[in-house]
């Protein structure tokens, strides 16, 4: 029942969150113009551009997205590059004035270990409760292969006992 | 004149009937909800037979509403809203007919169609049930169709007139005009729909608080035609993203795209579990469990998508009340379903001993993988709204964390999978099963270093990727070989093995291809973005590529600019492509069509741009490995289970009770 109720936040949640209305337009992305002279910064650049979202896109990153607003960024990111910045400094960059939504992939910080924590975690009571699953079956006592139905072993009996 | 008002009258009776067969196929739909349910609990044989004529009613009810809708469409009926709102009088015959499901109100009725055509294919070959848990099943499968009929009828109508109707139609959404989502959503929704079966099976089966052998076998072969069906139709999205969205991504880890992916993921447990039930008569409760969420994710899909609320090329439907009707139906179906899983799952005991290591144990793996690799998808998409609510957060979980967070349980599931694939029933060996794979293993890996010696200065994706499909497919096929027995004549008696047997390896054998080829297009894909001028050549790869001419053309609902192309390598003419960038005046909307240049090893995918200022157009060139694998590895996954599908064992076995001499060898 507990995910019934998350279901239903999806369902709250997503009418207030903010979805804009470019959905999958032909993407154009990255234009000639923008590209760097320098082989190495613009890979770093392409690479920034894949975790940053399109603000106005659904689930688009501004390397894929033909939006202005994805250009707007795309050339951010590149001159921040030019202008000496670390990867990281970019991406704080860009977060101080979009916000933590601007990431496509959601840091650890917070209550976000939770999420990167989750498939781990359920991987390891998973394991744990298949192991005592199995367990039981190892030492269940009897070989019943055949695996009667109730009504044919009641059957069987019958016929044993006449 | 008069000839032709005749002709109108005529259409519009039919689109009157069809909406009369709709709502009389709603009514059919409450007796066989109500009627054999009550016979099946009081055992009156009479009411109990009331489920099979029902459902083939029901089904030729739907049936005809949806081949009348059909008709508006093809016949450009514009006193129909839903014609006019997603049809035009110029568009191609096939789009005509997509349009039927196009858009929310048809594709609802599709839905329902298909509930109750699985309906009707149970009451006809389901001959061999015993007649009270076909009663149940049947009444369950109703129950679902009655929602959807509520749904349909009183919030998506498909059949509400306009007053006025109009000159012409305002047209379906370009990107929707394309052979490949023509197709796509009638196949998911067979796969989200087949789930039903497998839901009412087991709510059938809880309510008589009984799961055997039988049981197993009865539901196997619905939830693998289901599985089978959601293949096809993700691998058709897919395939339609990479082509048509021009730039050739094939997954986004979108909301809409995960709502499909969660079922095929449990979908894929639930066929793996049931061998178990029907085999070995354990893992009953888990796999009641997995029929249960299987369906409900099937439904968590139909209300992200049908609900508007994620604003997508998906998402037709901006009413927030259809929305909470669906969640309506999603709670009482889920929620009921679980509730009675909770007070009678108990109730199913295991019977069925074995090892820590045997086939039983490998395929708890499976399904824990599986379930676990599910979890995350959702937890992943659901962690905004969460996010947001508890921790006033607002954030986005794109596909980098999927890539990251879900990847591992599948590189995980493909080394288990030709291990876990050779164990025996009961009781095994790891060594021996490990030992039956070594030659399997030295290959992988020399193919992964011979690769990596091969790339320069590209990371260990593409080879990591390489030995673990390798490990997979070859595994597989080691599997099969495996059970032609010792001695001669092994050839032989391999084209005679059964055909489970053969979609088993084939299947698994197509995992391996879709792993090794994602993994190989993410690595070594090249990329070039330029301005060029026409006819100058230029390179990209081993490539050369030339801009020979670019015109205007006109096509029967838009207008293109259409390049032309020419593809050489090594001063041999490959082909001419055609790259276009389209605009369809009724909506206004432009559209990409990528000329694709598709061979066995690679695709080279040509998209042309915008016309520049200063001369030349921009045009963007992809060289992309294995592109085809990805699809071709779906497509094999498909071919597997319908190989399994076939197999004697499930023609047979679809009604007859299994006898009583137990576990057929294996």
């Amino acid at each position: 029942m507990k995910w019934l109720a998350i279901v239903l936040m999806l369902g709250l949640g997503c009418s207030s969150a903010l979805l804009g209305v470019l959905a999958a337009l032909p993407a154009w992305a990255v234009q000639p113009d923008e590209v760097l002279e320098d082989p190495a910064l613009e890979a770093r650049a392409r690479e920034l551009s894949k975790g940053l979202r399109c603000l106005v896109c659904r689930n688009e990153s501004i390397d894929e997205s033909n939006a202005d607003l994805a250009r707007d960024l795309r050339l951010l990111v590149r001159e921040r590059l030019v202008a000496g910045d670390s990867n990281d400094q970019v991406i704080s960059f860009v977060v101080d004035r979009y916000g933590e939504y601007v990431l496509l992939q959601p840091t650890t910080k917070g209550a976000n270990w939770l999420l990167w924590a989750a498939g781990p975690l359920m991987l390891l009571i998973a394991t744990v409760l298949g192991l005592i699953y199995l367990r039981t079956r190892a030492r269940a006592p009897g070989l019943q292969d055949t695996a009667l139905s109730t009504e044919e072993q009641d059957r069987l009996r019958k016929i044993l006992d006449d | 004149m008069a000839a032709d008002r005749k002709a109108t009258i005529h259409r519009r009776m039919i689109t009157e009937l069809g909406h009369f067969a709709l709502i009389l196929a709603f009514m059919v739909a409450i007796v066989q909800m109500v009627v054999p349910m009550v016979g099946a609990q009081k055992r009156w044989p009479g009411w109990m037979a009331v489920a099979e004529p029902a459902a083939t009613v029901q089904f030729l009810m739907t049936a005809f509403a949806f081949g009348a809708l059909t008709w508006a469409f093809v016949t450009s009926d514009f006193s129909l809203r839903l014609v006019v709102q997603n049809s035009h009088s110029a568009k191609p015959m096939l789009y005509k007919i997509s349009g039927t499901w196009g858009n929310h109100e048809g594709s609802m009725l599709l839905w329902v169609l298909i509930v109750t055509l699985f309906g009707a294919m149970a009451a006809w070959f389901g001959g061999g049930l015993p007649p009270g848990l076909k009663a149940r099943v049947l009444s369950v499968q109703a129950s679902i169709a009655v929602a959807f009929f509520a749904f349909i009828l009183f919030t998506s109508n498909p059949f509400l007139r306009m007053d006025v109707p109009p000159f012409d139609g305002q047209d379906l959404n370009p990107l929707l005009q394309d052979p490949g989502l023509a197709f796509h959503p009638p196949f998911l929704y067979l796969g989200y729909v087949g789930l039903s079966m497998a839901f009412s099976f087991a709510v059938a089966a809880l309510i008589e608080g009984r799961v055997d052998a039988a049981w197993g076998r009865w539901v196997r072969p619905w939830t693998l035609a289901a599985w089978i069906f959601l293949t096809i139709g993700i691998a058709l999205g897919s395939w339609w993203a990479y082509y048509e969205l021009g730039w050739g991504g094939f997954w986004f880890w979108d909301p809409v795209e995960n709502a499909s992916f969660m079922p095929w993921l449990l979908a894929a447990a639930l066929v793996h579990s049931a061998i178990v039930v029907e085999k070995r008569e354990a893992l009953k409760s888990w796999t009641i469990l997995l029929a249960i969420l299987a369906f409900g994710f099937s439904l968590i899909g139909t209300f992200i998508v049908r609900s508007g609320l994620l604003t997508s090329v998906h998402a037709f439907a901006n009413d927030p009340e259809r929305g909470v009707m669906i969640l309506f139906i999603l709670a009482v179906f889920t929620g009921g379903a679980l509730i009675l899983f909770a007070a009678r799952a108990s109730a199913l005991e295991a019977r069925g001993v074995f090892s820590m290591v045997s086939r039983e144990s490998g395929l708890v793996v499976n399904n824990i993988l599986l379930a676990v690799g599910c979890f995350v998808v959702f937890f992943g998409t659901v962690w905004p709204i969460i996010a947001e609510m508890f921790f006033d957060r607002k954030l986005s979980v794109g596909a980098p964390f999927f890539n990251m967070a879900f990847t591992p349980f599948m590189v995980l599931l493909g080394m288990f999978m030709p291990i876990g694939a050779l164990l025996p029933w009961k009781r095994g060996r790891l060594g021996k099963a490990v030992w039956t794979l070594r030659y399997v293993f030295v290959l992988a890996v020399a193919l992964g270093v011979l690769v990596w010696a091969m790339q320069t200065g590209r990371g260990g994706l593409g080879p990591v990727g390489l030995m673990l499909g390798s490990w997979v497919v070859f595994g597989a096929m080691v599997d099969l070989w495996g059970r032609t027995g010792r001695g001669s004549g092994r050839l032989r008696r391999l084209t005679r093995l059964p055909r489970a047997d053969w979609g088993k390896s084939v299947a698994h054998a197509g995992l391996g291809v879709t792993m090794f080829a994602i993994a190989g297009l993410t690595a070594w894909e090249q990329e070039d973005i330029r301005v060029t001028q026409v006819g100058v050549p230029f390179d990209v790869g081993a490539y050369t590529l030339t801009l020979e001419d670019v015109e205007q053309v006109k096509g029967p609902n838009y207008f293109s600019t259409m390049g032309t192309v020419l593809l050489s390598q090594g001063g041999h003419e490959l082909i001419r492509l055609n790259p276009e960038k389209r605009t369809y005046p009724v909506t206004r909307m432009p559209t990409t069509e990528a000329a694709i240049d598709y061979r066995f090893l690679r695709d080279v995918y040509v998209v042309i741009g915008d016309e520049q200022e200063g001369g030349g157009w921009t045009m963007r060139v992809y060289i992309k490995p294995l592109a085809n694998w990805i699809w071709g590895g779906a497509l094999l996954m498909a071919l597997g289970g319908l190989l399994s599908l076939s197999d004697r064992r499930f023609r047979v076995a679809a009604g007859a009770r299994k006898q009583p001499a137990g576990v057929p060898a294996e």
